[in-house]
């Protein structure tokens, strides 16, 4: 943090010290990104993820379109939650394959944004482009019931939007989308399991396959 | 002000805030990041981003004041000044985890300034050149103050006066107080 030191024992102009919002604001480079992982309470992010909810199916006309534009919302996060966990965590190598980038998202990245790891990351049989992360309750779908006339809207398309961006700019293009399953056995919430289906792109597979050849 | 309610206050944010269930900040931040940005897109106009930031705002505060009075062991707040406090002493710790402190007064003690030196909404950003002068980025938070503080009968103007974003020394909320309104007795509809 050699800048940092620089800047703070710059000479003073004024009689009021350098404080950090001063070092911020001459260049945002220059703050340090390693410091201690912060956390807000929860409600102030349930708060903030319903208005955002709110305000974007205003704008549209079919469920399809809001989860579309969930999905966006989260894509810009999970381009940016990506590189900010690579600095965080110091993370130096550079994931280049399928099953171990879908392994750092389910783990690391899962646990970075959402406090836990995702609890399935499940290759769809008989087909070897798509895969899919299970969970059983997205956090985002804590605090949100969805109206009846809106159908099988999921909330979580925010979160598939966040696995699209992290993957997307690691190099592995890729359709997801959020999907309830129901299943035989309820579970603890007595809710559908979300399923996160990954479905790569075809310059994706050409490049796994020339790997494993 | 008295010290022992001000520490009082202090305290009750610093319980509010360590006894709840948490989530990671840096998803907050971002997740603002990208709503800001979506407004962006659809609004284009700066100050039209500022008002339906404000909006957003209010729309939250109507219903974080439940959550904050059930949470915080907050009574009630009686007066303009004390809630002025509260906001800051208990309600900014509690969502935010920071405290900020209250300072301005105006002789009537109608009006005062909410200071806060660290915004976890901001973290990370940096305006481009051509919105530095006119987007309010954590305009969201003038609207949380007054819809919340509307619930509770009192009626205020917030203003965004500094920010770090646009290169002030700290960030700064105006608080205008206009008007106190009086508890009604609900509308029997079965007269």
């Amino acid at each position: 943090m050699e800048l940092r030191r620089f800047t703070q024992s710059a000479p003073k102009t004024s009689n009021t010290t350098m404080s950090n919002s001063e070092i911020a604001k001459r260049n945002i480079l220059d703050r340090p990104l390693t410091r201690n992982r912060e956390e807000l309470y929860l409600s102030t992010f349930s708060f903030l993820f319903a208005e955002a909810v709110q305000y974007l199916q205003t704008r549209v006309q079919q469920v399809s379109e809001l989860e579309d534009k969930l999905n966006q919302l989260g894509y810009r996060v999970g381009q940016r939650a990506l590189e900010l966990l690579c600095f965080r965590e110091k993370m130096n190598r550079r994931e280049i394959r399928l099953v171990s980038i879908l392994g750092l998202i389910r783990v690391q990245l899962w646990k970075f944004l959402f406090n836990k790891s995702a609890d399935y990351l499940k290759k769809v049989t008989d087909r070897e482009d798509e895969y899919y992360i299970e969970e059983e309750e997205p956090l985002v779908n804590r605090y949100i019931s969805v109206p009846k006339d809106f159908g099988q809207l999921n909330c979580a398309a925010f979160m598939a939007g966040i696995i699209r961006g992290a993957m997307d700019s690691a190099g592995f293009t890729a359709s997801v989308s959020a999907h309830y399953i129901h299943r035989e056995e309820k579970s603890r919430w007595n809710a559908p399991v979300t399923i996160f289906m990954i479905r790569l792109d075809e310059s994706v597979m050409n490049r796994e396959r020339q790997w494993t050849s | 002000m008295s010290s022992s309610r001000a520490s009082t206050w202090n305290k009750l944010g610093d319980a509010a805030y360590s006894k709840s269930e948490k989530v990671s900040a840096d998803l907050v931040a971002l997740t603002y990041g990208s709503f800001v940005r979506e407004i962006i897109k659809d609004y284009e106009e700066p100050d039209q981003v500022n008002k339906e930031l404000e909006k957003l705002g209010y729309n939250i505060g109507i219903r974080l004041i439940e959550d904050f009075l059930a949470k915080s062991g907050i009574g009630n707040c009686s007066s303009f000044e004390e809630s002025a406090e509260i906001i800051s002493r208990v309600a900014f710790k509690m969502f935010l985890g920071i405290r900020a402190t209250v300072s301005n007064w105006n002789s009537e003690y109608n009006s005062c300034s909410i200071v806060f030196d660290e915004n976890p909404l901001a973290e990370y950003v940096e305006l481009p050149p051509e919105y530095t002068h006119s987007l309010l980025y954590s305009n969201i938070l003038c609207g949380v103050i007054r819809g919340a503080l509307e619930m509770v009968q009192i009626i205020v103007e917030c203003q965004f006066v500094k920010d770090q974003l646009r290169g002030d020394d700290t960030n700064e909320i105006k608080i205008r107080f206009k008007e106190m309104l009086q508890e009604q007795v609900p509308w029997n509809d079965e007269e």
